[in-house]
């Protein structure tokens, strides 16, 4: 089979003039764990959506596993797990019930579907709320009840948006190692969304930055950082104290910023209350740290920075998303 | 009443034994949705409160029938043939007969078993998560339809056949295989004037995000076509009047107009059907002049020539359902299924 589970091509969507997915091109591979994000609005659930057929793209092409969401959503459900943001069951059927109606809909033998899904209540850690109704279920539970109803059909693709909204801290952590022991086991491709990055760099092997319905990067955090950064790679973080006895007519910390800025691979120095943030072409710790310290400040905090996915984003939604 | 209910109950227990087969026997997806549909309708409280308020309804009417009946027999002992039909036509004043209260409380069958048919799934965030089985978009409104539109077929036949039981206990003659044809269709006849109703709510659904919207909307509608619209044509028919000198001709195409008036309303249509149906001297729903009746022998249509004189009244009725069906489908089909 391909190694492209999921393609989408010129992939747009419009809502008259307002446009929520402008002209996508991505393609997930097998057994991957993807992760779009962005911000609320940016257009993922649409995105999903039309992966599902459940919505019309106005123009470019989806196609899951091979087979055209738009034309044949039936064959792209048969083999794609979905779980919607808040996602609802039958209040007065139990958790058990929800499922195995599931796993009817799905033509799974009922006696196959009875052990099925008891196993997976099991895996959840729902095997104990099995029999009661889900109209009591709690947050964090509908949505652990709603992994398991998508694993019903064993999908090839599992497609989760927006899984951890309005779980608590330690359910999040749960619900996310769930996700990721899930995708090693059953080797399944998972589409993550979130505007939590956090939680996806926790799980994801590669993210995709949406923004006003454009992909403007993707790739694992390593390249996107690099990618990015390119111009300042490597970020020095440093405190200190000032007992500084030199030149009064300058504050301690001009000077020693003065000092700094004539260091070879220095590009950019930010001061805040005697905290300074360095951008580096190159790794120069040391001579920085040597440099402060010779200067008669006394440091107290000092550390390189690594990006996360915090400035990755930071960098892209300080500026609302105008960057490039 | 108890009986209805567990039928119906024995019916979601069969289908479920037949679901549990192991192996040998998968269910077709649009079956179980049909299933889990007829389950949810019987077990809801709502269909117990319609059950209870139409056989009360039911109850009173027959009740009120069997007294007039036993008048009728005294008065009429030679003439009438069609003695069992009275059980569904008859009345002394005080409350309206069988087939009225029917006409009257079909449309309120049909709004509150579709109501939220759609957009409670909505809401509850169930839809989408329906929606993204592998199963057509279409066969959550067909299954809405059909597991609706069985359980009150069940429920109007039971009806039916439950004051002919005790129409037949209380005077004792038996309905002639005519009157039971009649009386057969008179509750098809209801079936499909319940099921437009039916649609025409599931439409609202689609269309309203609120389930209480949706259901104040269909009984607006259902209030404007049994008060307001007979209203409103009263007027347009007393503007419209021909003047005191018209022609015979002109005389007829107005009341030819009026009568059009009211025919757009499906209730007319039943009505109009219902009643050529149970009384079979009814030989025509337009105007009659003398030159028509002159020299026609009085007496009964037989069953084929009652159905062949409503038969523009049924296809209207099918005409109505159909439409209301094909404005959900469409708009449901194209609609976007978002969570929440």
């Amino acid at each position: 089979m391909d190694s492209n589970v999921i393609e989408l091509v010129d992939l747009t969507k419009k809502y008259g003039s307002f446009t929520a997915v402008d002209h996508l091109n991505l393609t997930i591979n097998k057994g991957e764990v993807f992760g779009l994000l962005g911000p609320n609005g940016a257009g993922k659930s649409t995105t999903i959506l039309m992966m599902l057929g459940l919505t019309e793209p106005t123009y470019g092409s989806v196609r899951v596993c091979g087979i055209d969401s738009t034309s044949n959503p039936v064959g792209v459900k048969e083999k794609v797990g979905y779980l919607p943001e808040d996602v609802g069951f039958y209040d007065d059927y139990t958790g058990l019930e929800n499922l195995m109606y599931t796993a009817r809909l799905n033509r799974i033998p009922e006696k196959e579907a009875k052990e099925k899904v008891l196993l997976l209540l099991e895996r959840v850690g729902l095997s104990g709320e099995a029999s009661k109704k889900a109209g009591k279920y709690s947050r964090g539970m509908r949505q652990r009840l709603g992994l398991a109803d998508v694993l019903v059909k064993t999908p090839e693709v599992i497609i989760l948006d927006e899984p951890t909204l309005g779980i608590d801290p330690k359910g999040v952590n749960e619900f996310l190692e769930l996700i990721s022991r899930l995708s090693k086991e059953e080797k399944s491709t998972v589409l993550l969304s979130s505007h939590h990055l956090h939680q996806v760099q926790k799980v994801c092997d590669r993210v995709g930055l949406f923004v006003s319905g454009k992909l403007i990067a993707r790739g694992d955090i390593n390249t996107l950082s690099r990618e990015l950064f390119a111009s300042e790679p490597i970020i020095i973080e440093a405190g200190f104290n000032s007992y500084y006895a030199g030149a009064a007519d300058l504050k301690p910390a001009d000077k020693l910023i003065e000092h700094l800025k004539k260091i070879n691979g220095v590009i950019t120095i930010e001061n805040k209350d005697n905290f300074l943030r360095i951008g580096c072409s190159d790794d120069i710790t040391r001579d920085i740290s040597r440099a402060i310290l010779e200067s008669g400040a006394e440091l107290n905090y000092f550390s390189r920075k690594e990006y996360g996915l915090d400035d990755i984003y930071n960098r892209y939604f300080e500026g609302n998303g105008k960057h490039e | 009443m108890i009986f209805i209910t567990v039928i119906l109950k024995e019916m979601g227990n069969m289908n479920n034994i037949a679901g549990r087969r192991p192996d040998s026997h998968i269910s077709h997806p649009f079956r179980v949705m049909v299933n889990k549909e007829i389950s949810d309708y019987i077990r809801s409280w709502r269909f117990l409160i319609l059950l209870i308020l139409i056989f009360l309804t039911c109850l009173g009417s027959v009740s009120v029938a069997l007294a007039n009946i036993e008048e009728t027999l005294k008065v009429n002992e030679a003439g009438d043939s069609f003695i069992f039909l009275r059980l569904f036509t008859a009345s002394d004043g005080t409350l309206p007969s069988f087939f009225v209260f029917i006409s009257f409380l079909g449309p309120l069958l049909g709004i509150i078993m579709g109501f939220d048919a759609i957009n409670l799934e909505e809401n509850k965030g169930t839809l989408s998560r329906i929606m993204s089985q592998p199963v057509h978009r279409d066969y959550i409104i067909n299954a809405k339809f059909v597991a609706a539109i069985t359980v009150l077929s069940v429920m109007l036949f039971a009806l039916g056949f439950l004051v002919m039981g005790s129409g037949l206990i209380a005077i004792g003659i038996p309905p002639t295989a005519e009157e039971f044809l009649r009386i057969i269709f008179f509750i098809l006849l209801s079936i499909l004037y319940v099921s437009f109703w039916l649609n025409l709510s599931i439409f609202l659904s689609v269309k309203f995000r609120q389930p209480a919207t949706s259901a104040l909307a269909g009984i607006a509608i259902w209030l404007f076509f049994t008060v307001f619209y007979s209203i409103i044509v009263s007027l347009i028919a007393k503007a419209a009047e021909p003047s005191q000198a018209a022609t015979t001709q002109q005389m007829l195409s107005y009341q030819e107009f009026v009568m059009n008036l009211f025919r757009i309303l499906p209730s007319q249509l039943f009505t109009d059907a219902t009643t050529t149906l149970l009384v079979p001297t009814v030989r025509s729903l337009g105007p009659l002049t003398i030159d028509k009746i002159y020299g026609t022998i009085p007496g009964a249509l037989p069953l084929g020539q009652s159905l062949l004189l409503v038969w523009p009244q049924i296809t209207g009725l099918i005409a109505a359902t159909i439409l209301c069906f094909v404005l959900s489908y469409v708009s449901f089909m194209r609609r976007e299924i978002r969570s929440r």
